[in-house]
C-alpha cells in the first residue's frame, strides 16, 4: 500500500516538489530542517542533507559535534525538535527494513551472556517477527555473515572473549544480517586493530559496489579521503558536504574544527598527506 | 529434627517463590538494574494497601493489579525524575521508592490497622505460617501461597518463553531493539510489571526485604557459572530451589547447634542463597577465585582464550 501511494506521488512531480523540496524518493537519506536539542541545548541545528545512492559517506567533526546524534535522529532514537529525516522518501518507521545500524561498540555490555552468532542473528529479528524463534535458515545466514567479516571460527565464542576488533566485526556482521540498503555506522574504526580496519574498509567497498549507501562516523582525518568518496563536515550545523576531494579543504576543516589548535594542526598534516 | 508435611510445604512454597523471582531477576541483573527490584518491592506497598482498602480482601486479583500499577509507576517516576530533575537513576529511585513505601506504611497504619496486614509481616514475611492458609485446588487442599507463587512462576515462565528473543535483544541492545521495531520501553515496563507482580506474590511468604535476595542472588550466582542466557535462567532457578531447601533445613538444624530453637526460614533462605553464591564465586569452572588459583599452581592455562589481542 505504501509503495502504491509513493508511486502515485512520484507521477506528480510538481505537487510533490512543492510539498517537499529536494526530496526525490530514490535518495537513501534526505534530511530537511532537522534540529535536535537535549535539555533545550541544541545539538544539531537546521541540518539540510541529501546523501546520494551508492556512496561511502564519511561524517567528520570534532567531539560533541552531534555526529552520533545525527545517526540516531535518522533512526527515530532521539526526539526531533523540528524537521525530518527520510529514508528512501519515507519516514524511518515505514522503511525500517532498508536501514542497518552499527552503534558504537561501547554502547553495549560485552559481558552479556550470549555468543557471537547470537548477536549476529539479532540482525534478523525484524524478519523473524514477534514471538517466533530464529530458524535454521537465519542461523545459516548469520554464519555466512560472520564468515564474510572473517571470524566464522569464533561463532560459538562468548562475546566478552573477543578482542575489540572482533567485537566490531560481530557488529558489522549483524548489520549485514539486516540486509539493508542504507548502513549507518557510528565509529566502526574506533580502537580496532589494523587487520580489522582493513577488513571494514574492504566490506564498505563491497557494499558500495552493490549500490548500498554507507554513512560512517569517522575520526581519523588522515584516512578520510582514502576511505570515503563523499563527506559531511559537521559541527552542530553542516559546515560542508559533497564529494570528498572537493569538500576536504583547509578552509572547511578550519570552519569545522574552529579554534581547536591541535586538531587544526592534525588537519593540516592530513591535508599535506593527501594528493590534493 | 522432626520433618513433617508442614516442612515439605514450606520448602515447596519457598522454592516456588524463589524460582518465580529468579526468572525476571536474571534480566534485572543483566540490565544492571538490580536495585530496581529493591525499589519496586518496596514501592508496591501503597498499591497493595489501596487495593486492600477498596476491596477489603487480601486474596484478590485487585491486590495484584494495585501492585502492578504501583510497580510501573515506580519505574515511570524514576525515569521522569532522572530526566527532568537532573539527578542520576540511583538517586531518583531512592526518592521514588522511599516516598511510595512511606505512603504505603501510613495507609496501612491509619486505615487498615485493625486487620491482618501488618507492617512486620510486610517486611519479613511469615513463610512458617503459610501452610495453614489452605485453598482447594480440584478438591485437594493446598496452601494458598503455593497456588499464588506457583501461578506467578508459570506466568513468568510463559512470558519469558514467549518473549525470550525480544527480552534478550532489548536487554543487550535497547537501541537496536527500537530500530528493529521492538519497543524497548514497552519491554522495560513489561519486565517491571513482572517484577511487581512476582514481588507481591512473594510478599507474605518472605517479605519485602528477603524478596530482593531472591530476585538478585540466584541470577548473580548463575552469571558466575555460565556464558549462555538460557543456561543462566535454568541455573538461577536451580540455585533458587537449592536455597529454599537449604534455607529451611538450616533454619531447623543450625540454631540447635547453639542451643536455640529453630529460626526464621525466610532469613535462612536468603543466607543460603548467599552461601550458594559464595561457593560459585570460589569454585566456578569459568572464573572461580580458587579455580583460577588452582590453575595457576598446576600450570594449566585453562580453557579461557587470550582476550587481549587488540
Amino acid at each position: 500500500m505504501h509503495t502504491e501511494s509513493l508511486n502515485t506521488q512520484s507521477t506528480f512531480p510538481t505537487r510533490h516538489s512543492e510539498a517537499r523540496p529536494e526530496h526525490p524518493p530514490g535518495i537513501p537519506l534526505a534530511i530537511h530542517d532537522l534540529t535536535v536539542a537535549y535539555h533545550r541545548k541544541p545539538v544539531l541545528w537546521d541540518i539540510e542533507l541529501n546523501i546520494p545512492e551508492g556512496k561511502l559517506v564519511g561524517v567528520v567533526g570534532p567531539n560533541g559535534a552531534g555526529k552520533s546524534t545525527l545517526l540516531k535522529a535518522c533512526l527515530d532514537l532521539v526526539p526531533l525538535s523540528s524537521g525530518w529525516a527520510h529514508i528512501y522518501g519515507k519516514p524511518y518507521r515505514k522503511n525500517r527494513h532498508r536501514v542497518a545500524y552499527v552503534p558504537q561498540r561501547e554502547s553495549v555490555d560485552w559481558d552479556f551472556p550470549v555468543n557471537a552468532i547470537d548477536v549476529v542473528a539479532m540482525g534478523a529479528y525484524r524478519r523473524v517477527g514477534w514471538f517466533r524463534r530464529v530458524g535454521k535458515a537465519e542461523n545459516e545466514r548469520a554464519m555466512e555473515a560472520l564468515e564474510q567479516v572473517g571470524i566464522g571460527h569464533l561463532a560459538r565464542r562468548q562475546i566478552s572473549q573477543l578482542s575489540g576488533g572482533q567485537q566490531q566485526r560481530v557488529f558489522l556482521a549483524r548489520a549485514l544480517m539486516q540486509d539493508a540498503d542504507l548502513y549507518l555506522m557510528d565509529e566502526p574504526f574506533a580502537a580496532v586493530d589494523a587487520a580489522t580496519e582493513e577488513a571494514i574498509v574492504d566490506l564498505l567497498r563491497k557494499l558500495s559496489e552493490r549500490g548500498k549507501t554507507c554513512l560512517v562516523v569517522h575520526h581519523d582525518l588522515a584516512t578520510v579521503t582514502t576511505y570515503f568518496d563523499w563527506l559531511v563536515l559537521l559541527n552542530m550545523r553542516v559546515v560542508a558536504d559533497g564529494p570528498a576531494a572537493e569538500t576536504f579543504t583547509r578552509d572547511n576543516l578550519q570552519k569545522t574544527y574552529g579554534g581547536k589548535l591541535s586538531l587544526l594542526e592534525k588537519a593540516a598534516e592530513a591535508l599535506r598527506s593527501t594528493p590534493h | 529434627m522432626n520433618w513433617t508435611g508442614f516442612d515439605t510445604w514450606i520448602v515447596v512454597i519457598g522454592a516456588l517463590c524463589a524460582a518465580a523471582c529468579a526468572l525476571p531477576g536474571c534480566f534485572l541483573v543483566l540490565r544492571k538494574m538490580s536495585m530496581m527490584g529493591d525499589a519496586i518491592s518496596h514501592a508496591v506497598l501503597p498499591g497493595l494497601a489501596i487495593a486492600f482498602l477498596v476491596t477489603g480482601t487480601r486474596a484478590s486479583v485487585a491486590m495484584f493489579l494495585g501492585a502492578a500499577v504501583a510497580g510501573v509507576l515506580t519505574a515511570l517516576f524514576t525515569q521522569w525524575i532522572t530526566r527532568f530533575g537532573n539527578v542520576d537513576r540511583g538517586a531518583a529511585m531512592g526518592i521514588v521508592f522511599t516516598t511510595l513505601f512511606a505512603i504505603g506504611l501510613l495507609l496501612i497504619r491509619q486505615a487498615a490497622d485493625h486487620v491482618d496486614l501488618d507492617p512486620g509481616c510486610v517486611l519479613y514475611g511469615a513463610i512458617e505460617l503459610t501452610p495453614l492458609d489452605l485453598v482447594s485446588l480440584g478438591g485437594l487442599p493446598i496452601p494458598r501461597a503455593a497456588l499464588v507463587n506457583g501461578t506467578v512462576l508459570l506466568l513468568n515462565l510463559g512470558i519469558i518463553a514467549l518473549l525470550y528473543k525480544e527480552l534478550k535483544l532489548s536487554s543487550f541492545d535497547p537501541d537496536l531493539a527500537d530500530t528493529l521495531g521492538y519497543p524497548s520501553q514497552f519491554l522495560h515496563y513489561l519486565l517491571m510489571t513482572m517484577v511487581a507482580v512476582t514481588t507481591v506474590a512473594a510478599f507474605e511468604s518472605v517479605g519485602s526485604i528477603i524478596v530482593i535476595a531472591m530476585l538478585i542472588v540466584p541470577p548473580a550466582t548463575a552469571l558466575l557459572l555460565t556464558h549462555d542466557l538460557l543456561k543462566m535462567l535454568l541455573i538461577a532457578v536451580g540455585a533458587a530451589v537449592l536455597s529454599a531447601l537449604g534455607g529451611h533445613l538450616g533454619a531447623l538444624v543450625v540454631p540447635g547447634w547453639f542451643g536455640f530453637e529453630s529460626t526464621t526460614t525466610s532469613g535462612m533462605i536468603a543466607l543460603a542463597a548467599g552461601l550458594v553464591f559464595t561457593l560459585a564465586w570460589l569454585f566456578s569452572p569459568k572464573e572461580g577465585v580458587l579455580t583460577r588459583r588452582f590453575r595457576e599452581k598446576v600450570g594449566d592455562p585453562g580453557s579461557l582464550p587470550d582476550t587481549n589481542t587488540a
